[in-house]
């Protein structure tokens, strides 16, 4: 059979539900358009134009909410991408190979830690009354810190603890990029005097570039899209100035007030937003080396 | 005698370089070893020590209340139930729906492999969002039933991508020639050919898409109402981020306070075995999958 036509068949059940679940979510966007009423359906709500984003950006808490999702996401990319381009690259150099094994088992464990078991222990290591981290901060003669509830610190425990859980699993894709420096360059390296620390800077480092460009850019595209999951198990009504985000804010205006519509427009603003950017840090780095995404 | 002299200051250095590195490893590996050290021994100490700050290195006053209590949990077992068929049932349908396209998307004589992967790849970067998503499910009748927790994401891009690239390595298309010439059509070559020959590649999907599965608490947040049928995720949010904490008596006498003592340092203990308990199934198996789950990454690191 030429053009293998009948392998059409293994595509059609993926196909049927991403088409579904995705592609008619993505025509239902213009809800964000409409004031949607459950029972007219999506296409017979009342079409109101830019009402509902008009309606975000007169609100006051626009420009909150952007502030707190950018800050968080680039922070978090600030402290987890070095750390995990410099995890790889003492592990690649590090001597010990069977202890470099125990190191690896175990920095990538956390990776596999639910959000919610994360979160739970997180707020139990620094709850105010039995915490250990309280317990130290006593000990040390100093006053019991209430984290979950202290503004100026959620940032801080939001992102270090992501580093701490995703340091290992991230660093993975560098430790294995690293396989492929070639031994000749170490050797010649080694030839003209250059000590250890030299080389890892000087060969391995660059050797990385391609795939931080990589990662980069797709981590460029999702800055506004930081992941509902973890930001809303760690907010209460104390940390929500800080730990409001765009995707926490979209739940709670569309699963739990109902305001649908409405919803839909931050979801869609938000989308667009994270479009553009993967679509400029794309076009930059281009300009500035060959390593562009596409 | 020049050489010899650059070779010492050399050796030097570098022993100074992995003396550091083996100190800053070696730090790196206790910061994130002793948090789940931790947690391990407070949930087998006895909880006013815990929460004393007693317990340190050992477990101090061994008992397993926690783990009586949790067991006693009938929301807990319930979710722990529920999260386990989830977790088969949503695979399994991942891997059915994954495996093939996979398979049929790594075949370069494949007419549709541009326009299908194209069209995978493009969910990837746009999406209707939350609501919009919401409304559909609702209007299939997915909503209050597991079917909205495995149907929606029952093609992962990121894994499809992997396993096509593990295809497009491990099934040499002499073979597919050589069958064809024998009279075997596509799918008699992948049910007989294909599959046998994907054991690997099968692990790998089974323990992303599982694990994701098990840990995941954002659909069932949304679409799951009827807490009968909430996963174990769900259940744990309740307790340990929560903290359904229990009105308590204003004045009470010096017995009253030392039972409530007691009975909140039992709460907290719970939490730590509510943690141990909950990653059993992904602590089980991973010492065994590690290696697995190292070589998807790299596979899906391969541009292909």
């Amino acid at each position: 059979m030429r053009g293998n036509w009948d392998l059409l068949l293994f595509c059609v059940p993926g196909m049927v539900f991403t088409i579904i679940y995705h592609y008619i979510p993505i025509y239902g966007v213009q809800i964000a358009f409409r004031n949607y009423k459950m029972k007219k359906g999506i296409w017979g709500s009342e079409w109101v134009g830019l009402k509902n984003f008009a309606k975000f950006f007169n609100s006051a808490d626009w420009w909150v909410l952007v502030r707190n999702t950018l800050i968080l996401s680039l922070y978090s990319l600030a402290a987890g991408f070095p750390v995990a381009v410099i995890l790889a690259l003492m592990l690649n150099s590090f001597r010990h190979k069977r202890y470099r094994k125990v190191i690896q088992a175990v920095t990538y464990a956390p990776n596999f830690i639910s959000t919610i078991v994360m979160c739970g222990m997180l707020i139990l290591f620094l709850s105010p009354r039995v915490g250990v981290v309280n317990n130290v901060i006593r000990a040390l003669g100093g006053e019991t810190i209430n984290f979950m509830a202290e503004i100026s610190m959620w940032r801080h425990i939001y992102v270090w603890s992501g580093v701490w859980q995703g340091m290992g699993w991230s660093s993975v894709i560098y430790f294995a990029a690293l396989a492929g420096v070639s031994p000749e360059y170490h050797e010649a390296a080694i030839v003209d005097g250059a000590t250890k620390f030299q080389r890892v800077l000087h060969i391995d480092l660059p050797f990385l570039a391609p795939t931080m460009t990589m990662l980069l850019i797709m981590n460029m595209g999702s800055v506004l899209s930081v992941g509902f999951e973890k930001a809303y198990a760690l907010q209460n009504d104390l940390n929500l100035p800080v730990s409001d985000i765009i995707a926490t804010y979209t739940y709670r205006r569309g699963i739990i007030d109902r305001d649908i519509s409405y919803s839909s427009a931050v979801g869609l603003m938000n989308s667009i937003v994270n479009s553009i950017l993967l679509v400029t840090v794309n076009y930059i780095t281009g300009k500035l080396s060959d390593n562009a995404l596409f | 005698m020049e050489l010899s002299h650059k070779k010492l200051r050399r050796a030097r250095g570098d022993v100074i370089y992995d003396t550091i590195i083996f100190i800053i490893l070696t730090f790196l590996f206790l910061i994130v070893a002793y948090p789940l050290y931790f947690v391990i021994i407070s949930s087998i100490s006895d909880p006013i020590e815990v929460s004393a700050g007693k317990v340190v290195l050992t477990p101090v006053g061994f008992t397993l209340d926690g783990y009586k209590e949790v067991f006693k949990t009938r929301t807990v077992v319930r979710g722990f139930v529920n999260s386990l068929i989830i977790t088969i049932l949503g695979t399994s349908i991942n891997l059915l729906v994954t495996i093939p396209t996979s398979y049929a998307l790594s075949r370069p004589d494949f007419t549709l492999k541009r326009p299908i992967t194209l069209f995978y790849i493009l969910t990837m970067f746009v999406s209707g969002g939350m609501m919009p998503t919401y409304i559909i499910v609702r209007s299939t009748g997915l909503l209050n039933t597991w079917w909205a927790l495995v149907l929606p994401g029952c093609l992962g891009v990121y894994n499809m991508i992997v396993a096509r690239t593990f295809f497009k390595t491990n099934i040499p298309l002499e073979l597919m020639e050589a069958a064809k010439l024998d009279g075997c059509g596509n799918t008699k070559f992948f049910i007989y050919v294909v599959l046998p020959l994907s054991g690997a590649i099968t692990a790998i999907l089974c323990l992303y898409y599982g694990v994701g599965h098990w840990n995941s608490y954002f659909s069932a947040l949304i679409y799951i109402q009827k807490r009968e049928l909430w996963p174990l995720q769900l259940e744990l949010r309740n307790i340990l981020v929560m903290n359904t904490s229990v009105a308590t008596k204003q004045v009470m006498t010096e017995a009253e306070l030392l039972e409530k003592r007691r009975l909140d340092a039992l709460k907290e203990m719970m939490k730590y075995s509510l943690i141990i308990i909950s990653s059993i199934p992904v602590l089980v198996i991973y010492p065994f999958v590690q290696k697995h789950f190292v070589k998807g990454v790299m596979i899906g690191s391969v541009k292909g």
